[in-house]
């Protein structure tokens, strides 16, 4: 009945664990990320999401589940793995770093390069102009691509960053939180850009524990919950209110497990 | 030039903003603490020892000499600290790099360039094992190099007293007689145009002596050019390359910058081995000049290439600065120790000297980076 599930999904995650010593962060979710689609992971604080997207963009290895890209198994032993099979992440705290100019955190890790003298410079004449003209595109005017990070607002740091992954070819973009910090303006402009990622045919992970951030601009949904997958659903299959009750009671759920012993 | 071409509709509206731009960005910069500081200190030092011979051949040389030695270590240190991490051991790698190249060609006969060459690698394999230790254990850098300063101090007692029985280790001058390697540490160069220069009376000659007609100033000494070197190189591998880029992102956030595919692990330690490889260049200009190497050389200099360095505007926890700016602070350094020498002032002062420099470039450096980077 819905078209989007006909084809192939880029990234799936089956049966994913992530364990740290005896912390059971993950203990088995499964997830399909679509191209052209936004596919958004709900659930409370410390439900396992950043640990989740992190076995996904090369961080983490997982402890157990298979991982199969663009329909081959695949391990990341490492972020440059991911990043170069097409898979960038703007991290929770960690998307930018303030010190440094516009231009070098667009250009971080990647730096462009060119021959004088056989030896290899930073090409900040062509880095330059393609953050300008980045910025310009998604509707940030720079005083100069020497501005630094640390001068611009949340909502234009997650910016630079989302412009960053498209410009690099991402085929998955992964954003942790990138409207939790946010006012409404910038909270509206942010996802005003999701939308945009995802017309281009990108598939986007949007990790959230707003409900109505995610209701703007999802696909799919996938409720996380103490590292389990409480409930998954698309758009038009679930309501708001739905959605709202599937985290809350995921919640209630947990309360009565304490307050019983672990009796239900 | 191209590029400006390539956008005439916007060229108009943002050219005010650009030309308005233009004298801050000038002036707003890392370096402008150590600009200012260095006009500041020539000022002084133009009106209160003019008439010294501070300006002379001889008195240029004199601070150039001193700054150019704080200049090859605050290169090393600034990078480290850009990347985010300290060498405390610097001072003591002085000292055993030193006693390392009297041991090898004076005590063990090597040819002095085999000496030179061996010390070179053995003391960036120390800088690697301090970096090595900093990155596995995660300790803070100032924890693991400080246990370097000692362990390596302790080294330079210890050996020449129990190969020598004494703790200096002389006749390396007489060693180095004609060899190449020994020659770029120890030699000079443009001896022909001071030559020159003294023939033409454009500088002082010895009047009486086996030297006499020979200019007093004979040449630049290769302390000097290395300082030069070093300050271009580390300035154009920060500025100009893509290496340099991951130097500031891993001094930054190092979190980020490994997120973002930096190998942030490979900079930090190449940063240590860089900063050993700097101490040794001025081991081995040091031994040299003197003819020997002593087991409490370099004592304290760690401090005085980090101070150099924030003078120079570099952020203390990484992530910012200059090797220009270093520079400048290694500049104004040696012009104020020498300059005070100069001016007749108790040498005591020094110190409280250089304390107020300290201070002045910090509160000065720390207010603009806050305006180019937005911190608060
Ligand atoms: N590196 C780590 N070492 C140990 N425990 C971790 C680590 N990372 C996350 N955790 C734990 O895993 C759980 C899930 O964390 P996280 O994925 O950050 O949650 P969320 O992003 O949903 O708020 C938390 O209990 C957290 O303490
Ligand atoms: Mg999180």
């Amino acid at each position: 009945m819905n078209t989007r599930t006909t084809h192939a999904p880029i990234i799936e995650m089956k049966n994913i664990e992530k364990h740290f010593g005896s912390v059971i962060a993950l203990a088995g979710v499964s997830v399909e990320v679509y191209p052209g689609e936004c596919h958004c992971l709900l659930g409370d604080n410390g439900a396992g999401k950043s640990t989740f997207i992190k076995t996904m963009s090369g961080v983490h290895k997982p402890t157990h589940g298979e991982i199969v890209f663009e329909g081959k198994p695949m391990h990341f032993d490492d972020p440059r793995d991911a990043i170069a099979a097409g898979i960038a992440t703007v991290h929770q705290h960690l998307a930018m770093i303030p010190l440094m100019s516009v231009s070098r955190n667009f250009f971080m890790g990647n730096e462009p390069v060119k021959k004088r003298f056989g030896i290899s410079f930073f090409d900040h004449e062509y880095a330059d102009s393609v953050t300008m003209e980045e910025m310009r595109k998604m509707g940030i005017n720079l005083r100069g691509p020497d501005q630094a990070v640390g001068t611009l607002s949340g909502g234009e740091r997650q910016t630079v960053a989302i412009a960053r992954a498209v410009h690099f070819g991402a085929k998955v973009l992964i954003l942790d939180e990138p409207t939790s910090a946010l006012g409404v303006r910038q909270t509206a402009n942010v996802l005003a850009t999701i939308d945009k990622v995802r017309k281009q045919g990108i598939a986007v992970v949007f990790i959230t524990h707003n409900v109505r951030h995610a209701l703007a601009v999802g696909d799919r949904f996938t409720v996380l919950n103490r590292g389990k997958t409480l409930g998954a659903a698309q758009r038009g299959q679930i309501t708001p209110e739905e959605l709202q009750d599937m985290m809350a009671g995921g919640q209630e759920l947990v309360a009565l497990e304490g307050s019983l012993g672990g009796t239900v | 030039m191209s590029q400006t071409a390539q956008s005439p509709s916007t060229s108009d509206d943002t050219d005010e903003r650009v030309k308005d731009l233009g004298w801050r960005r000038a002036l707003i910069r890392p370096e402008l603490g150590g600009i200012v500081g260095t006009i500041a200190v020539f000022l002084f030092f133009g009106l209160t020892a003019y008439d010294s011979g501070m300006f002379n051949a001889q008195g240029i040389l004199n601070w150039s000499t001193v700054s150019a030695q704080f200049m090859i270590i605050a290169v090393g240190a600034c990078l480290l600290m850009i990347a985010g991490e300290f060498d405390l051991s610097v001072g003591s790698m002085i000292g055993f790099a030193g006693m390392l190249i009297a041991i090898f060609s004076v005590t063990l006969g090597w040819p002095v360039w085999m000496a030179i060459l061996v010390t070179f690698v053995l003391a960036v394999l120390i800088g690697a094992l301090n970096g090595f230790i900093v990155i596995r254990t995660g300790l803070p850098s100032f924890i693991v190099t400080l246990a370097f300063l000692f362990i390596l101090r302790g080294f330079t007692i210890y050996l020449p007293q129990t190969i020598e029985r004494k703790t200096i280790i002389g006749g390396i001058r007489e060693a180095a007689e004609g060899d190449w390697l020994g020659a770029v540490f120890g030699g000079k160069i443009l001896k022909g145009m001071f030559q020159w220069m003294g023939e033409a009376g454009l500088i002082t000659t010895f009047e009486r002596g086996t030297r006499a007609g020979q200019p007093v100033v004979d040449g630049i000494p290769m302390l000097i050019v290395w300082a030069i070197v070093l300050v271009i190189f580390g300035h154009v591998l920060l500025t100009k390359t893509r290496f340099g880029n991951w130097i500031f992102a891993a001094g930054g956030d190092a979190e980020a910058a490994r997120n973002s595919g930096v190998p942030v692990n490979r900079v930090k330690i190449y940063m240590f081995m860089f900063t050993a490889f700097c101490a040794t260049v001025f081991a081995a200009c040091q031994v040299m000049e003197f003819g020997s190497a002593g087991a409490d050389r370099g004592l304290l200099k760690e401090f005085e290439a980090i101070i150099a360095v924030v003078i120079g505007g570099a952020l203390l926890t990484g992530g910012y600065g200059s090797v220009l700016g270093a520079a400048l602070g290694a500049l104004i350094f040696g012009v104020v120790q020498q300059g005070l020498f100069f001016a007749g002032v108790e040498s005591s002062l020094f110190r409280v000297f250089l304390g107020i420099i300290l201070l002045g470039a910090v509160i000065l450096n720390t207010y603009i980076r806050r305006m180019i980077t937005g911190e608060r």
